[in-house]
């Protein structure tokens, strides 16, 4: 049984960042975009505190994940609101059909 | 008093009028009007004052010291930049006894177009704005002794005239709006190029001893103050003088509008409405006579004595070849602009002569020529008002119908011809009289002759086609003249048969301007050939 | 009665009659018998006349009056100096005589067309222009200068035109109007021209000044032959006014106007100004000039004599006798009768103007019937137009006892006398035959008018002696055609005071080589006329010594002749229209051209109008095409250039220039649409692209 190291932690991260990259790019729901996002912001989390916690930074790992959690939940606010407002207007959440901007 | 810039007040009244109209709402069209004829109302009684307070002595032409009622400052200063080197242009105006009579002439004739303008109902607010403008660049031009201001008077003239011929002319008005427009335009750049090679021709000395180039007429005739290297020098052998000369008298001459460049004025007559013809056969057209005779002649004595027997020519052309081009007429406004082109070859002839007499007539019938022919286009537009037709064989018999306005026209058609007792006929005595005692034009003369007997056969015909034989069935509920009608009328017709009575009162006004300028002509046959051998 | 008061006087008598015009032109509408006004201006004139024409010959007889004012002056003029231009007034013996004779003739006319013109509807319009010619006639008279006879002739030409056209509802009459005052405007063109070169050689207009400076030797262009033209041309102006050959055609036309206007104007004064202007500028005239305005005179008394043999408007033949009586005075002039020239003027006057009066009186007798055809017999209906006529036809025929006698023989025995000096007996013999033809014309015309048997039943029947102010001028200008009032013999006029004490031949002031022959004996030296500058005494008036005796000698032999003559034409008059003795018709149809020539006027008129109006029209239509098509299309094809060449400039610009800018664009605009392709606007496909190039980059800058 090996000591959980910096290693493994940056595992964790690659395979949710890897996760988050794939939903974003496969899913079709905004919705599920969004969740996407959220992962990848976490993998950036879970790497903050593992640099925290071997790393010789002090306190400043925690910090930033503290504040990426808070700017996560208002991003999702925000992003949600988006959303919503998407949906009203074209009555589809599937990104694919929302392409009004390349024309 | 002595120190009131009467010539700026009187020049620049219009525009302050027409500002004030600006503030007046489009609706209120007889606030329009008459702040417009109270402005020409004052513009003519300032004038009246001026004649009053007008030395009669003193000539004017070359000498500076002789105008009178001077105002002059500097108006454009700049020193500062050693690459444009010093530009320095005065504001400059003054009047002497060429002048007074056409500020005089210009007053009257914009007040009676006012009233003559009283039936235009098509944005009338504009019309009279533009009218006043029309009336600041006519007034500034015969004022302004710089040469620079005169261009601009000059210029100023010319938009206003555009848009009231344009706007509120007749069918074929933008035809002829365009070809008023560019034509003068293009006489324009013959005189912009010609002043500014005058500018660099000419010194004026500064306080201080230094010399800069001015556009000072006054200075620009003395020959003096000419550089020695400038282009229309005469102290440079290789000068363009006689050049320059054609193109300011080309550019003069679309004025007034001399053979074979006459060919704008029947179209603009006839498209323009009765008070913008008025204009512009009683005052548009002597602008360019009074520049030959202010601009040309003292400035290039020299080349005037080489090419008068042109002017002359030119002169006989005018007044043979617009009769006979009037007698071909069928509308009756062309016949009268034609015949404006025949009487203003009377003023070409009468310049040429250069003596006193013959220029004494030439001046005379410029004045002459505004109020007959203003009469004239006041007939034709009191007619028009009322049968919307201007066909001269479509009358007839309108003396039975109309009796008082036939009287009134008779007198203007009888002063056109030159009959004695009406001013006409001095200024046609004295131009032939005058061109008659200068050798070389004789025969000129004695050919223009004919021109009064062409003169009478038009006229006559006219008047008898228009007013005598039978009464036509469609024109016998015609209602003769208005109490407004009068009131243009009756002015010119007493100021016609008073200067017939008593032309003393016209010329001793110009008489030692036009002494003055035979004096400068006479000399220059001293001054500038001891310049030039 | 002072000179001053003269001058006053004439000045006076000046005015009056515009004062007359103004008034009754400016109340004439208002004021229904505002014409009583100018009648009683015209008759205040006439006094004062008579009272200077008395004082004038008694107190004056050899006195020039002048009194002048600076009208214009050209101060101090470069090269010159003072320049003024006087007008003034002149009253010597011959402006009074005439302004007698027009204020008489005018106040005659005046009062006669009370009644003539009595209905019509511009009645005191007619006044007023009566007016303004009186005042336009009186100025020819009394001017001392020729630019003041310039500005009155034209004046009277104006009036002359108003009243010809008076009835201007009538085309015939316009026109009549128009073609005076143009044709008048040609003679005056001739006469300007005259001024211009009198004027450039004297600088003064006044006669005096002018004829002094002649005298001196001072020529038009130091040339004796200028002298000669310009005589000419001023002479050209009588051609005009009047109405001699070429250009009398205006005269006959001229009767469209009202019969008094013709008895005034266009017989008795303003025809006879042209007259008046020769004896005025007479001193100045050269042989050349005279003999020119001989043979002018000679063609004018002939030629419309020939005509008046066959018309048959009794106003036609009247103005045609008239232009031909005129011609008489012009060709005296010419041949030297100076004094029998302006006599016969005066004399002409009184019995043409009663003639005129009388045919007015018969016009108006017949409702406006002019043709003599239609008329006949009027001797009983209108007995006292009758006899005036009948004297006033003796005298204008040369018949003794008349004043026509008296001038007429005068004319004769000049036109005698020259050619006893000169062996050019082609004046006598023109003035001999003529004086045959005008006896004849005349009687025809009394005689078919007022003898035999009336022609037009019911206008006869209606005819009747006209009132008492139409009759009163007839009578009293007929009583002035008696000799009595000239001369107490009645077969010598030289013993009237008329011509012996108050009519003087002037001075010839030409160069003596450009006289006559017989005239050049009539020297003042040189010298002595520095000094004799004031008015001449009469011992120093000599005129042509050789032709005074001569004209004594022609007198008697003119005389006899002349009467035969007259005697002839009236005996052959009778016999052909009183007697029937012989057929007029007959003798028309055998000498076919001839008639058709006269009854047609020479076909002056036709050959006028196919020449000199035609061109004129022609050349002007031609003129305004040009203008048009030409000039005008120099312009607008200048334009059309232009527009032309700024549209092929627009198309390169359009083409080539703006060609070269679209061409980036449409580059930049290619290669954006390739780059676009790539732009899906998926943010999936964008984070699939950031993944791999993240991931390639990653890959190539591996260092470990």
């Amino acid at each position: 049984m090996t000591q959980i190291g910096l290693n493994h932690f940056l595992f964790v991260s690659v395979v949710l960042f890897c996760l988050g990259i794939f939903g974003i790019i496969t899913r079709k729901n905004a919705v599920m975009v969004l969740m996407g996002i959220e992962l990848i912001l976490n993998s950036a989390n879970i790497n903050f505190i593992a640099f925290a916690k071997y790393g010789n930074f002090g306190y400043q790992g925690q910090m930033m994940a503290l504040f990426v959690i808070i700017l996560a939940a208002a991003e999702a606010a925000i992003a949600l609101a988006i959303v919503l407002n998407i949906y009203k207007t074209f009555s589809t959440v599937n990104v694919d059909e929302i392409d009004t901007l390349k024309d | 008093m002595q120190n009131f810039p009467i010539l700026s007040f009187i020049t620049l009244l219009p525009l302050f009028g027409m500002v004030i109209l600006l503030f007046i709402p489009k609706k209120q069209e007889l606030i329009i009007k008459s702040t417009t004829l109270v402005i020409t109302g004052i513009q003519l009684v300032v004038a009246i004052f001026l004649l009053k307070n007008y030395n009669y002595s003193l000539g004017g032409i070359n000498d500076p010291s002789t105008f009178q009622f001077i105002e002059k400052f500097r108006w454009i200063d700049i020193s500062g930049f050693s690459w444009i080197g010093k530009i320095k242009i005065d504001y400059f105006l003054g009047i002497d006894g060429l002048s007074i009579p056409l500020v005089l002439l210009t007053a009257l004739i914009t007040f009676i177009a006012t009233l003559s303008s009283w039936t235009i109902n098509k944005s009338v607010k504009g019309y009279f704005a533009m009218f006043l403008l029309l009336d600041t660049g006519m007034m500034g031009v015969f004022v302004a002794l710089d040469f620079f201001l005169f261009y601009i008077f000059w210029e100023l003239m010319l938009l206003p005239m555009y848009f009231l011929i344009g706007i509120w002319g007749g069918p074929r008005r933008e035809y002829a709006a365009i070809k008023f427009f560019l034509y003068t335009l293009l006489g324009s750049v013959f005189i912009l190029i010609v002043m500014i090679g005058l500018y660099f021709s000419t010194t004026e000395t500064l306080a201080d001893g230094t010399k800069v180039f001015t556009f000072n007429m006054l200075s620009m005739m003395n020959p003096q103050n000419f550089t020695a290297q400038g282009i229309l020098s005469p102290l440079n052998p290789g000068n363009l003088r006689l050049i320059a000369y054609i193109a300011l008298f080309v550019g003069f001459a679309i004025k007034i509008p001399m053979f074979p460049f006459h060919t704008w004025l029947p179209d603009a007559h006839v498209e323009a409405p009765t008070a913008i013809s008025v204009i512009l056969a009683g005052v548009l057209l002597k602008m360019g006579t009074y520049g030959i005779l202010r601009v040309c002649y003292p400035i290039f004595p020299d080349i005037t004595r080489q090419l008068v027997w042109y002017i002359g020519l030119f002169g006989m052309i005018n007044i043979i070849y617009g009769a006979l081009c009037a007698m071909a007429q069928k509308d009756f406004k062309k016949l009268i602009a034609y015949s404006s082109v025949s009487h203003m070859g009377f003023v070409l002839l009468g310049m040429a002569s250069l003596n006193s007499m013959g220029i004494s007539g030439a001046i005379f019938q410029m004045f002459n020529h505004g109020t007959i022919t203003a009469m004239l286009f006041l007939s034709v537009g009191v007619i028009y008002d009322r049968a919307h037709t201007r066909g001269i064989e479509e009358f007839g018999g309108l003396a039975t119908q109309m009796p008082i306005y036939a009287g009134f026209t008779t007198l203007a058609f009888f002063a056109a011809i030159g009959l004695p007792g009406l001013s006409g006929f001095v200024s046609e005595a004295f131009v032939f009289l005058g061109a008659f005692g200068f050798g070389s034009i004789r025969v000129l003369t004695v050919i223009s002759t004919l021109g009064i007997l062409l003169g009478a056969g038009y006229m006559l015909w006219t008047f008898q086609r228009v007013f005598l034989g039978g009464l036509k069935e469609k024109w016998a509920s015609l209602k003769d003249l208005t109490f407004r009608e009068y009131a243009m009328l009756v002015p010119l017709s007493v100021i016609i048969i008073f200067l017939g009575f008593y032309p003393a009162a016209m010329l001793n006004i110009m008489n030692s301007s036009v002494n003055a300028m035979v004096k400068v002509m006479t000399n220059a046959q001293t001054f500038y050939g001891s310049l030039l051998h | 009665m002072t000179e001053n008061l003269l001058i006053q006087f004439a000045i006076i008598i000046l005015f009056l009659p515009l004062l007359g015009f103004v008034v009754t032109l400016f109340l004439g509408s208002k004021v229904k018998k505002i014409f009583l006004f100018e009648n009683f201006v015209l008759i205040l004139a006439f006094i004062l006349s008579v009272i200077m024409v008395f004082a004038k010959l008694n107190y004056y007889p050899q006195e020039n009056i002048v009194s002048e004012f600076h009208w214009i002056s050209l101060n101090n003029v470069p090269l010159f100096g003072t320049l003024n231009i006087d007008l003034g007034i002149l009253v010597d013996n011959i402006s009074v005589l005439m302004i007698f004779v027009v204020t008489l003739i005018s106040m005659l006319v005046h009062i006669f067309s009370i009644a003539y013109m009595h209905g019509d509807k511009r009645y005191n319009r007619y006044f007023a222009y009566l007016g303004i010619f009186t005042f336009s006639m009186t100025g020819i008279v009394f001017t001392h200068d020729i630019l003041m006879m310039y500005i009155f002739w034209e004046l009277v030409g104006l009036s002359s035109y108003l009243l010809i056209g008076f009835w201007f509802e009538k085309k015939s009459a316009s026109d009549a109007g128009k073609k005076a005052f143009i044709v008048n405007r040609i003679g005056d063109i001739g006469m300007f021209s005259g001024i211009l070169i009198l004027f450039s050689t004297y600088h003064t207009f006044t006669f005096d000044k002018i004829f002094t400076q002649i005298s001196l030797g001072v020529l038009p262009f130091n040339s004796e032959f200028w002298l000669t033209v310009t005589g000419i041309l001023i002479f050209c102006g009588a051609i005009g006014k009047s109405a001699q050959f070429p250009l009398h055609v205006w005269l006959p036309d001229a009767m469209e106007g009202p019969t008094p206007v013709s008895a005034l104007i266009h017989a008795a004064t303003m025809v006879a100004a042209g007259v008046y202007l020769v004896v005025r500028v007479f001193p100045i005239l050269t042989g050349g000039a005279l003999e020119f305005i001989a043979i002018i005179g000679a063609l004018s008394a002939f030629i419309p004599a020939t005509i008046a043999l066959t018309q048959n408007d009794i106003k036609k033949v009247l103005a045609y006798s008239t232009v031909s009586q005129l011609g008489y005075m012009v060709m005296a002039l010419g041949v030297g009768a100076y004094k029998f020239a302006f006599f016969h003027l005066v004399t002409h006057a009184f019995f043409k103007a009663a003639l005129f009066l009388g045919s007015g009186s018969v016009i108006h007798a017949m409702h406006h019937e002019q043709d003599i055809r239609n008329m006949g017999g009027l001797r009983k209906k209108l007995p006292l137009t009758y006899a005036t006529f009948l004297i006033s036809t003796i005298a204008i025929s040369g018949v003794p006892l008349t004043s026509g006698f008296l001038s007429k023989d005068g004319i004769l025995a000049g036109t005698f006398a020259f050619g006893s000096l000169t062996g050019q007996w082609f004046f006598a013999f023109v003035g001999f035959f003529v004086a045959l033809l005008t006896a004849f014309y005349m009687f025809r015309l009394v005689i078919l008018t007022f003898h035999g048997e009336p022609r037009n039943k019911e206008k006869f029947d209606h005819a009747k002696e006209s009132p008492f102010v139409m009759v009163m001028p007839l009578v009293v200008l007929a009583a002035l055609s008696i000799f009595i009032w000239y001369t107490p013999n009645p077969f010598n006029p030289e013993q009237g005071a008329f011509l012996s004490k108050w009519i003087k031949a002037p001075t010839i002031v030409v160069p003596q080589n450009a006289r006559y022959s017989f005239m050049k004996n009539d020297v003042i030296k040189p010298a002595e006329q520095v000094q004799t500058a004031k008015p001449k005494t009469e011992a120093e008036i000599t005129f042509s010594e050789s032709y005074t005796e001569a004209m004594h000698h022609a007198h008697i032999p003119a005389m006899l002749l002349s009467l035969t003559l007259a005697g002839l034409g009236i005996l052959l008059a009778f016999s052909f229209y009183q007697w029937k003795k012989l057929d007029p018709d007959k003798l028309a149809n055998s000498i076919k051209p001839l008639y058709k020539l006269s009854y047609n006027k020479w076909y002056f008129d036709e050959i006028y109008q196919a020449t000199f109006v035609a061109f004129t029209l022609g050349l002007s239509n031609v003129l305004y095409w040009i203008d048009t098509y030409i000039i005008d299309g120099i312009v607008n094809g200048s334009a059309t250039v232009t527009k032309q060449f700024s549209k092929f400039s627009g198309t390169f610009d359009n083409i080539v220039v703006d060609g070269l800018v679209n061409l980036m664009a449409t580059i930049s605009g290619f290669i954006g649409l390739m780059f676009r392709r790539l732009q899906t606007g998926k943010v999936q496909t964008y984070i699939v692209v950031v993944v791999f190039s993240l991931v390639i980059i990653l890959f190539l800058f591996k260092s470990f």
